[in-house]
């Protein structure tokens, strides 16, 4: 179970907080780097030409605004709420990712960087940078574990024909949190010339604050919908959680209305034991991550835990630092739906409303379909879903038999 | 018992403890140390290094799996501290195995086992309010790393709250070795002479009696790391000490005398 440690202590010394978590905890050698990207960051966010050239890439090349979608079948068949979708899953590239690989590829191109640097997981963050490191004309490398580039083989082959260059890592656990160590070690060696594009609310100032920024167009987006579409905020929105970024996005707008709850699912994966799930709020414990601080999958040594997940987007050890202290605060609630749960979600959704999720929203409609059916007819429900599931065909074809009899 | 290099240059010797055991780590410090190392780091196995290259990396991993903790680390600086009580000893470790056993209780325990000081590859001056409360609580040297990328404000904060020595990165990039020295770690120790008095020690890459005549000629002295660490991995447990002694007593000899 979780164990007590010394929690930081909030200082104003130490930049990019949520409460106790969040910070940078780093190798000395990238914070010059660090300081230099925050800055450049609040330069651009201040810039109106930069946020109109964003805001015409996510409208006209990314497909933004996003549909609402009521379930109308779904809804129906559970009884209970009503349940919307949010269609993170028609943009360009096929996940929420373009949001943030949109905004941050500007940002490296505003500060003349040409060489481009990402981890995936899913796939979905890598294809989403080397589809923006094309259309900008930079140089992109992207890691991914071994496991993930087996699970995750289509968004592999789409990467290298968008002319990235995939870098297997086959460190640990072979899959997100390596991925991601081994772009940091790139970093470190290459941070004169290189961008590091990281892919979810995680890591070292400013990063966790700039991946929210760039996914915040999903929560504003879903208020003026859900207003529009019922006259009154939804009773709860609900998104899966892996590093953090699609739920931190679809909630943002919402903090401040306590009366929205914001629910997050973490992977169960296939048991309780460490090891065997990535769920980092009921088996975790507050310790230091990939720059910073916040709750991890940890042993009873401070050793980072191997984690399973069916899907590699939310397979792994640690969590956003925002989602953190939303966690201490209350404001929102964590649940986790396992492997099952999220295949018997791909088949619901598929076979009753046409729409084929990824397996990391799986989890997040998992919880819709657990949630509904105990809810009066005037709840809502909105369901963020981040992802289309069209990577997931050899895992789905697999566990589902779609080719035996 | 204290942080000095009475040799010139002075060396440090890092190892990552446990690997291959906790028994050799010791045979191999104390062989080091006789060997003429002033200081040794003992490299606390971590599953997830991101600062270090390959070799210490695997180093790590067999560690890890070993089950070799932060606890075994302490009791081994104390074994080491018993052994040879002159020699010069700094705990290096990322920063979650110590948050994990709890700053408090890890300060008193390294004080207690004797350490001179301690090393957390990530953790900056910025985020190390408390950790600096603890350790001068216990006086323990906490040494910070430079960077080649560091500007002045920051080595001079730097300098401020090192103790022992500091720790200079030659180049910059994770552990492990390389054909030449950069300049720029000359320019490095140079601009952090200007804050500082202490010690600097020189480290990334280092792995011949060429790199250590180099650094000699700027700093006081230099570390050696993953060209130590990947000679244990390649030595039985049995011959790494007196391999690692030999190695050392070559660092401090000059080219032609090797090559004859």
């Amino acid at each position: 179970m979780a164990s007590i440690i010394v929690p930081a202590v909030p200082s104003e010394s130490r930049a990019g907080r949520f409460g106790v978590y969040g910070g940078r905890y780093v190798p000395e050698t990238l914070m010059a780097a660090l300081v230099e990207l925050e800055r450049e960051y609040d330069l651009a966010k201040a810039d109106a030409a930069f946020q109109a050239e964003l805001a015409d890439l996510l409208k006209n090349y990314a497909g933004r605004p996003t549909a609402l979608y009521y379930c109308k079948r779904l809804s129906e068949q559970l009884g209970g709420a009503k349940i919307y979708l949010k269609r993170e899953d028609l943009l360009h590239t096929g996940a929420h990712k373009i949001n943030n690989a949109l905004g941050q590829g500007l940002l490296a191109r505003r500060m003349g960087k040409k060489r481009i640097i990402a981890e995936t997981g899913a796939g979905q963050h890598g294809v989403a940078t080397a589809t923006v490191c094309a259309l900008l004309g930079l140089e992109c490398v992207v890691y991914m574990g071994d496991v993930d580039m087996e699970r995750q083989e289509l968004n592999v082959l789409r990467m290298r024909l968008l002319g990235a260059e995939v870098r297997g890592v086959s460190s640990g656990s072979k899959t997100l949190k390596d991925a991601i160590s081994e772009a940091m070690r790139d970093w470190v060696t290459n941070v004169r010339t290189t961008y590091y594009l990281l892919g979810s609310a995680l890591g070292a100032h400013p990063y966790p604050t700039m991946v929210r920024d760039f996914h915040r167009c999903i929560s504003l987006e879903m208020k003026e919908q859900i207003l529009e579409r019922e006259g009154r905020l939804p009773t709860a929105v609900i998104a899966c959680v892996g590093g953090g970024s699609n739920a931190i996005g679809a909630w943002h707008a919402f903090i401040a209305d306590r009366q929205v709850r914001l629910i997050g699912v973490e992977a169960g994966g296939r048991g309780t034991a460490l090891g065997e799930h990535a769920a980092r709020f009921r088996g975790g414990s507050p310790g230091v991550l990939q720059g910073t601080f916040s709750y991890v999958l940890q042993d009873e040594n401070g050793q980072i835990a191997l984690t399973h997940s069916v899907s590699a987007g939310l397979d792994y050890a640690s969590v956003g630092p925002e989602h953190a202290m939303l966690h201490d605060l209350g404001r929102a609630e964590y649940v986790v739906q396992d492997d099952a749960a999220a295949l018997d979600a791909v088949v619901r959704l598929a076979r009753t409303e046409g729409i084929l999720p990824a397996l990391e929203s799986a989890h997040a409609v998992a919880e819709a379909l657990r949630l509904a059916p105990t809810m009066e007819a005037r709840d809502i429900l909105v369901v963020n879903l981040s992802g289309r599931g069209d990577k997931d065909m050899g895992i789905l074809a697999r566990e589902l038999n779609l080719q035996g009899a | 018992m204290a942080i000095r290099f009475d040799h010139k240059p002075g060396l440090v010797i890092y190892l990552t403890a446990g690997d291959p055991t906790l028994d050799a780590t010791r045979a191999v410090a104390v062989a080091a140390i006789d060997a003429g190392a002033d200081v040794i780091e003992l490299g606390v196995p971590f599953s997830d290094p991101l600062a270090d290259g390959p070799v210490i990396q695997r180093a790590m991993e067999r560690a890890v799996a070993r089950g070799v903790s932060l606890r075994d680390v302490v009791k081994l600086a104390r074994e080491i501290r018993a052994a040879r009580p002159a020699a010069g000893i700094v705990i290096f470790s990322y920063f979650n195995p110590i948050l994990h056993y709890g700053l408090h209780e890890f300060v008193d325990a390294a004080a207690a086992a004797g350490a001179d000081g301690v090393l957390v590859t990530d953790l900056i001056v910025e985020e190390a309010g408390e950790y600096l409360i603890e350790m001068a609580r216990v006086g323990l040297a906490p040494i910070f790393l430079a960077a080649p990328t560091s500007p002045d404000e920051r080595l001079e904060a730097i300098a401020t709250h090192c103790k022992g020595f500091i720790y200079a990165i030659s180049r910059v990039g994770i552990t492990g070795t390389q054909q030449t020295m950069t300049s720029d770690a000359a320019s490095l120790v140079a601009r952090i002479r200007r804050w500082s008095t202490l010690p600097v020690a020189v480290g990334f890459g280092i792995s011949n009696s060429e790199h250590v005549a180099q650094v000699a000629e700027f700093a006081d002295a230099a570390v050696v790391g993953s060209a130590i660490v990947g000679l244990i991995e390649g030595s039985t447990p049995e011959a790494a000490p007196g391999a690692v002694a030999r190695f050392i007593e070559g660092l401090r000899l000059p080219q032609a005398a090797l090559a004859r």
